[in-house]
């Protein structure tokens, strides 16, 4: 078939380097521009946020939110430091069972996805449908909280944010993908040959060669970690064992939630500055204490969660 | 010794050719059970350390997964919390009766089921453009930008983002009635409208999860190979012609898994949008409670084992079902596309 007139771009010659198959740099433009401008849409939230936590609540009241506040102060993040001291205690729950259950995590996970991964073993699929079936339908929230409140002995008791969260199917199946995409099984079988037991295999070979799965499943572990809330909302009690994201939760509800964290221990002048703490600009404080640490720390992170994403979701 | 005496007397009923041949520990009996036992022991041998990494695996999941599920028995019990499962008293399919006599039943299903539908239809359809979009944007540099601002909404918690919107909505001096104010219009308690929030919470889901969503779309766009554009281009397509001929066929197939995935978790609605960004205004219930808020509140706020459980129950069965429904309904499309 003669081939139709070819439509090669009018910039073909006229710019040096120009792939014939783009789209002019006319519309390279106009979409660039859209599109940056619409980061403003996530930006612009955020900085209300920050600008909200810096204003004095005189400001507040009668001026109102704004981007541009008039009047700035640190006296709300002050306030905070020195009678902080549930913020102090959910920042430890929170740092705490972030690594901890992390490290955890990460550790019964890939061992268990090592065992999926070795094509040879047997009983493979045994172990790959079983985890399958526990996630295809849950037994529900009440059932669940019946079996650890009553059965397990976990309310108010810090293990709740970190055992049941162990084992997650969508992440065994990414770090699966990771061994046999990354590990040829020619290696295992020489390892094998020359008489090595499966510990060994697992501790010298696979894990340094896995690193990056382990980033990319330890970070959305500790993302996961660090933003869940409502675990506490159901079986927490005491304020000393609230993680940071419940805290905001409650504090939402009832700004009294902050000044109740042992009465007994604070001195006088403590007290007096808990009354007399500002609302407002003090949630959006508290927002951005609980926020920034993790926003200022994903860009670096951002190729093992878009690797991360791609692998489960194709394999998965 | 009664072992070799046994065999010495099984011997003699074998056929003449090998009756006398020596024992060793390489004949094998004809008894299949001895067999079996030997392949256990093999196995067991060989991969004993394997079951070992797999056993705090196992163990978890058994506690937290599996026993919850037996757990559904609640659903039909008036529960007891002090007599436990074992000791409440079995009342059939009579905590089912009281929920559908709810009208709640019939709010919470009809909100998860459309705001599911909703969301899960724009929140696609936008994270493909986005990624189509993207994919043409030609600095690179730029994109990942982009890319990076748009993923943020992904590692806030809900409760921060009620915060934010919160700066917007507040009674008396957010943003909005600010503007209001400045333009001499009344302003309104924006947590107690119920008709914002159908619309307000859609948005708020895009704007939460296009971004990080566009993120498999364009990694499965940039594996696409060049040479389909190129030879479109000899033939003289343009650019939305590609579009629509090589880049959405290549997308075919994440899209139905992603909405195979969609719709068997069309009855589970996103508890954090749901329960934490109206900041639990009772008055906005009807428009904003879904299955799982209805069943938090009803386990939290009354300990009404029965109508949470049933509730929970009748979501799961329904959620289950209708993944099965809808991988049945690929595998008779397309095949090779489906989960099972």
């Amino acid at each position: 078939m003669e081939a139709n007139k070819v439509k090669t771009s009018n910039y073909v010659g006229k710019h040096k380097g120009f792939k014939p198959n783009e789209i002019s740099p006319k519309a390279n433009f106009i979409i660039s521009f859209i599109l940056t401008a619409m980061t403003l849409i996530y930006l612009v939230p955020v900085i209300l946020v920050i600008m909200v936590s810096f204003s004095t609540p005189e400001s507040l009241t009668y001026k109102g939110y704004s981007l541009f506040p008039t009047e700035l102060t640190l006296s709300t993040y002050k306030f905070l430091l020195k009678s902080g001291k549930q913020i102090a205690d959910s920042y430890k729950v929170t740092i705490t069972r972030t690594i901890l259950g992390t490290v955890l995590s990460l550790s019964v996970m890939s061992l268990y996805s090592y065992v999926v991964a070795y094509r040879a073993f047997p009983a493979r699929k045994f172990y790959t449908y079983y985890l399958f079936v526990s996630s295809i339908f849950s037994g529900g929230l009440v059932a669940s909280y019946i079996i650890n409140v009553r059965y397990l002995g976990l309310y108010d008791n810090f293990w709740i944010y970190i055992l049941p969260g162990l084992v997650s199917w969508f992440n065994i199946i990414i770090l699966r993908t990771f061994i046999q995409t990354t590990i040829p099984d020619s290696l295992f079988e020489a390892a094998k040959i020359d008489g090595a037991g499966d510990f060994t295999i697992f501790f010298r070979i696979v894990l340094p060669l896995f690193k990056a799965g382990l980033a990319t499943i330890g970070l959305f572990c500790v993302v996961g970690h660090w933003n869940e809330w409502s675990t506490a909302l159901l079986y927490i009690e005491n304020p000393k064992l609230v993680p940071v994201q419940t805290m905001l939760q409650r504090i939402q509800q009832n700004i009294n939630f902050l000044k109740n964290n042992s009465q007994m221990s604070q001195t006088q002048e403590e007290m007096l500055i808990l009354k007399n703490l500002p609302t407002e600009s003090t949630q959006m404080a508290i927002t951005v204490i609980a926020t920034v640490p993790i926003l200022c720390v994903y860009p670096f992170f951002q190729k093992y969660f878009i690797k991360g994403m791609t692998i489960g979701s194709v394999k998965g | 010794m009664k072992q070799v005496k046994e065999v010495a007397r099984r011997r003699e009923k074998y056929p003449d050719e090998i009756k006398n041949l020596p024992l060793s520990r390489g004949i094998i009996s004809e008894r299949w059970k001895t067999m079996f036992f030997k392949k256990v022991a093999k196995h067991i041998r060989d991969y004993w350390a394997l079951h070992v990494m797999a056993l705090p695996g196992v163990i978890a999941v058994f506690i937290f997964s599996y026993l919850p599920k037996f757990g559904v028995i609640v659903a039909f019990q008036r529960f007891n919390y002090k007599k436990g499962f074992f000791g409440s008293k079995f009342v059939g399919l009579d905590n089912f009766k009281f929920l559908f006599q709810t009208t709640d039943a019939w709010i919470i299903t009809r909100n998860t089921v459309c705001y599911n539908a909703v969301m899960i239809l724009l929140n696609t359809t936008l994270a493909v453009i986005l990624a189509m979009i993207l994919n043409e944007v030609k600095s690179k540099k730029l994109a990942k930008y982009i890319q990076t601002v748009y993923m943020m909404p992904h590692f806030l918690s809900a409760t921060a983002v009620s915060m934010i919107l919160f700066c917007f909505l507040a009674d008396t001096n957010g943003l909005v009635n600010s503007l209001y104010r400045s333009l001499g219009w009344e302003t309104r308690n924006w947590y107690m409208t119920k008709s914002i929030w159908p619309v307000t919470l859609v948005l708020v889901s895009s704007w939460m999860h296009v971004g990080y969503s566009s993120i498999i779309y364009l990694a499965t766009i940039t594996g696409i190979s060049p040479e389909y554009y190129e030879a479109a281009m000899i033939d003289g397509a343009n650019r939305i012609q590609q579009a629509r001929y090589i880049t959405l066929p290549h997308l075919r197939a994440i899209l139905t898994i992603m909405l195979i995935r969609s719709i068997g978790s069309i009855f589970y609605g996103d508890f954090g949008l749901f329960y934490s960004v109206p900041r639990d205004s009772g008055s906005l219930f009807s428009v904003t409670n879904v299955i799982d808020t209805y069943i938090f509140r009803a386990l939290k706020n009354e300990a009404n084992y029965g109508m949470s459980s049933a509730a929970a129950l009748y979501q799961s069965v329904v959620g289950f079902v209708l993944m099965i429904g809808a991988n049945a309904v690929v595998t008779k499309i397309s095949p090779e596309y489906a989960m099972f």
